[in-house]
């Protein structure tokens, strides 16, 4: 048992790129979720047309580089209006379910055989990412025994954090405006709102932007970094990962969603080497009629389901939320 | 008039020196081996082997076996290894040497009539000493001019009717637990998959015969029920937790219990022992398979039989008036603590049954009834949730558009979006459903 493999995986997985595409992701949740609300359970089709906005463009129809970035941002807020035009209506709970259902609708056209020639199905799309990866500035590595990243890991972690940070600054400012403080009331009491003359509904709809728009950042950030993209990598599970560690960290704060996925990928690398190590090797230290290698790459899955209940039970607020602030029982 | 369909073959790498050729045969091969007269009968042979099933799935989840087919096994130096001929399970080994990169080759020649490939006849597979791999290979076929679309569409109607009744099944239970409680129950696939694990475990691993094994499935899932509502459920709503934030539990439980599926059974599909692969038989304006005539019938009965307990029962009286109102009901002496328990132990016991049925119907995976879930939701709400009819309604209503969408020319792999898509209008159109009351939801 090697516990410092185990840390430094775990602290690798915390700062580098997974950590960041969850982060920007669980911004945009906290936007929907945690200030407006809104429950989207549709982020992985936000983080989708994002990334497929910017392979497929830039693959299928040639456009440059910067052009493609720009049309994978401008696909999540089309991709926000046509959502949210019929749908920021609902009831929470029917609000979810037709974004889950939108989210994998689009992720099923993308996946399907009969789309290939633009989406080249369910083996994804490759090859758009040499501009990013050209510009990385390094010379090699991250190695400080604690933390190891590759080289191009380092330069996507770089431009990452970056990225994080200016959303949260985005988050920060906006949400000390009137524009945040009109948005947080429409959570608290949307007729209370309304009797004050506010367009609830056009706020609502710029929230869902916002937050979709980090979603796509999300999706490009994830696209860029494994310089491929495939339709698997959208499924369901990504929004509830994320929906994980912006619980963990606490809806309704700025870095809230960035410390609860930077926890949620310590915690899941960390389980997967502490698993992979008890059973792997001639003579593992768990017999394998208990636990086989693939059953130990599940047991932090089992340990990630069973901690989103526990959270929500014991903790609803997370780690930095308020309470009070967080009105998760509305309705 | 051409049509699309599609021709699955089912490929199995079996390696002798693991998994005994005849126990493979065993799990995957119900009928009993035709008589040496035939000369289709055949043994698994030693060593190493292609396992090979062909099974035409043009009509839905059934499939039907296609015999005497010629498929060869060539190597990366397109040497011919081995050639063989489906019997009329539609199965054939095909020894392979050992290790290596191996193409298996369909002989369009020997196709029954009516059916031709339009896809690459040809399957490549690189094959490591190491285990036993599965993968599906699906063959775009053409049927040129043989069924009337009329038939077709019948025959897509009564697998509708199977696929809309199982999911009908299954919502029932979900629209009993939301209309007393409230809750979307974004776990309620994983109950699903409870009826047909527990089903898959009582009959490999305790050797019971399939029907004992789904009854008691389906009393173990009505267990399941109760006890995740004593454990989980009843100490959230005592504690006064909101719906949303239950709704987030529920999607931790979904993870919890799909990954912990997964551990147990793993990523494969896993047959049960029996009623795996049937032939079909023709009741006139179509085919169905024995299995699925079998699950149209128990799905029908038990519907009727609970919904008319809800109308007519106090049981069920009580718990509609749960559903409408609990301090009202509280307050004329209804225990509402005690319809809740009994509503999800009924919601769970249709929902195992539901899965033990699935399991009979296609195969064992732990995503199963993950994967039915937002067609259960889309038949739910499309009946109206909370209704009591209403889940039958709209189940089948999503079952016949799964089924009838490929008639109309959209691919078979959208067809699931299909009715994802009729989900969303439904919200947005009339969200309390078609049987539903209208009431504010926004």
């Amino acid at each position: 048992m090697d516990f410092m493999l185990i840390l430094r995986d775990s602290l690798s997985a915390a700062v580098g790129p997974a950590a960041i595409v969850y982060a920007l992701a669980a911004i945009g949740l906290n936007v929907h979720f945690g200030y407006a609300g809104l429950l989207n359970f549709g982020q992985a089709g936000f983080m989708l047309v994002g990334a497929y906005g910017l392979a497929v463009s830039a693959v299928v129809y040639d456009v440059p580089f910067v052009l493609a970035l720009v049309i994978g941002i401008l696909a999540s807020v089309v991709l926000a209006v046509i959502l949210g035009v019929p749908t920021l209506r609902l009831r929470a709970d029917y609000l979810a379910i037709a974004t889950i259902a939108t989210a994998e609708v689009i992720r099923f056209i993308v996946n399907s055989p009969s789309n290939a020639d633009v989406t080249r199905g369910s083996q994804g799309i490759a090859g758009f990412a040499k501009p990013f990866h050209d510009l990385n500035p390094y010379g090699g590595g991250l190695d400080i025994g604690i933390v190891r990243l590759s080289r191009s890991d380092l330069w996507s972690a770089t431009v990452g954090w970056v990225l994080v940070a200016i959303c949260c600054l985005i988050v920060y400012l906006l949400m000390r405006s009137p524009w945040g403080r009109v948005l947080r009331s429409i959570r608290e009491d949307e007729e209370a709102v309304r009797s004050l003359g506010k367009n609830v509904f056009a706020y609502k709809m710029q929230a869902l932007i916002l937050g979709g728009v980090f979603g796509g950042l999300a999706g490009i950030f994830l696209a860029l970094r494994q310089a491929s993209t495939i339709p698997s990598d959208f499924g369901t599970h990504v929004t509830f990962y994320a929906y994980t560690a912006l619980l963990i960290g606490g809806a309704a704060r700025v870095l809230g969603p960035v410390v609860g996925a930077m926890i949620f990928w310590f915690l899941l690398n960390g389980l997967g080497t502490f698993f992979g190590q008890l059973t792997s090797g001639a003579d593992p230290i768990l017999p394998e009629g208990l636990m086989d290698q693939s059953q130990a790459s599940l047991v932090r899955f089992i340990v990630v389901g069973l901690g989103l209940m526990l959270l929500l039970i014991f903790r609803p607020q997370g780690i930095f939320g308020d309470r009070k602030e967080l009105a998760i029982d509305a309705r | 008039m051409r049509w699309r369909l599609t021709l699955a073959a089912l490929v199995w790498v079996g390696l002798a020196m693991i998994l005994p050729g005849a126990a493979l045969a065993d799990t995957a091969d119900p009928t009993p081996a035709p008589t040496a007269s035939t000369g289709t009968a055949q043994a698994p042979p030693d060593g190493s082997y292609f396992d090979v099933t062909l099974v035409d799935r043009t009509d839905g989840g059934d499939g039907e076996p296609v015999a005497d087919v010629t498929l060869e096994v060539r190597d990366d130096a397109d040497e011919l290894i081995s050639e063989g001929v489906t019997d009329e399970d539609g199965r054939v080994y095909l020894p392979i040497p050992g290790g290596g990169l191996y193409t298996v080759v369909l002989d369009e020649d020997t196709l029954p009539d009516g059916v031709e490939l339009d896809g690459s006849p040809e399957l490549e597979k690189s094959v490591i000493l190491d285990g036993r791999q599965a993968l599906l290979f699906p063959i775009g076929t053409q049927e040129v001019e043989s069924t009337p679309l009329a038939d077709r569409v019948l025959q897509a109607l009564a697998n509708g009717t199977k696929e809309g009744l199982i999911i009908a099944l299954a919502g029932l239970g979900l629209s009993l637990i939301f209309g007393t409680t409230g809750l979307t129950n974004f776990a309620h696939g994983e109950y699903v998959t409870f009826g047909a694990i527990a089903t898959f475990f009582l009959n490999t691993s305790l050797s019971i015969p399939v029907i004992p094994a789904v009854v008691a499935a389906v009393v173990t899932g009505g267990l399941f029920g109760y006890l995740s509502d004593r454990a989980l459920w009843r100490p959230l709503r005592r504690k006064g937790v909101g719906i949303i934030a239950m709704m987030i539990v529920s999607i931790g439980l979904s993870l919890f219990l799909r990954s912990v599926y997964q551990y147990l059974i793993g990523s494969q599909n896993r047959p049960l022992s029996d009623y795996v692969v049937q032939k079909r038989i023709d009741l006139g304006l179509f085919a169905l398979t024995p299995k699925a005539i079998s699950i149209i019938v128990i799905c029908l009965v038990v519907i009727t039989v609970v919904c008319v307990i809800l109308m007519k029962t106090r049981m069920g009286k009580a718990t509609r008036a749960v559903a409408d109102n609990p301090a009202l009901a509280s307050a004329t002496g209804i225990n509402v603590d005690g319809v809740i328990r009994n509503v999800w132990i009924l919601g769970a016991t249709l929902t195992a049954l539901a899965g033990a049925l699935l399991a009979i119907d296609r195969q064992v995976s732990y995503s199963m009834g993950f994967n039915l879930l937002l067609l259960i939701f889309a038949g739910v709400t499309l009946g109206g949730l909370g209704t009591i009819w209403g889940a039958l309604i709209g189940s089948l209503v999503i079952g016949y558009v799964v089924e009838l969408l490929p008639l109309l020319g959209v691919p078979a792999d959208l067809k699931f979006a299909g009715a994802l898509v009729i989900l969303i209008i439904i919200l947005l159109v009339r969200p309390q459903g078609i049987l539903g009351r209208a009431e504010r939801i926004g």
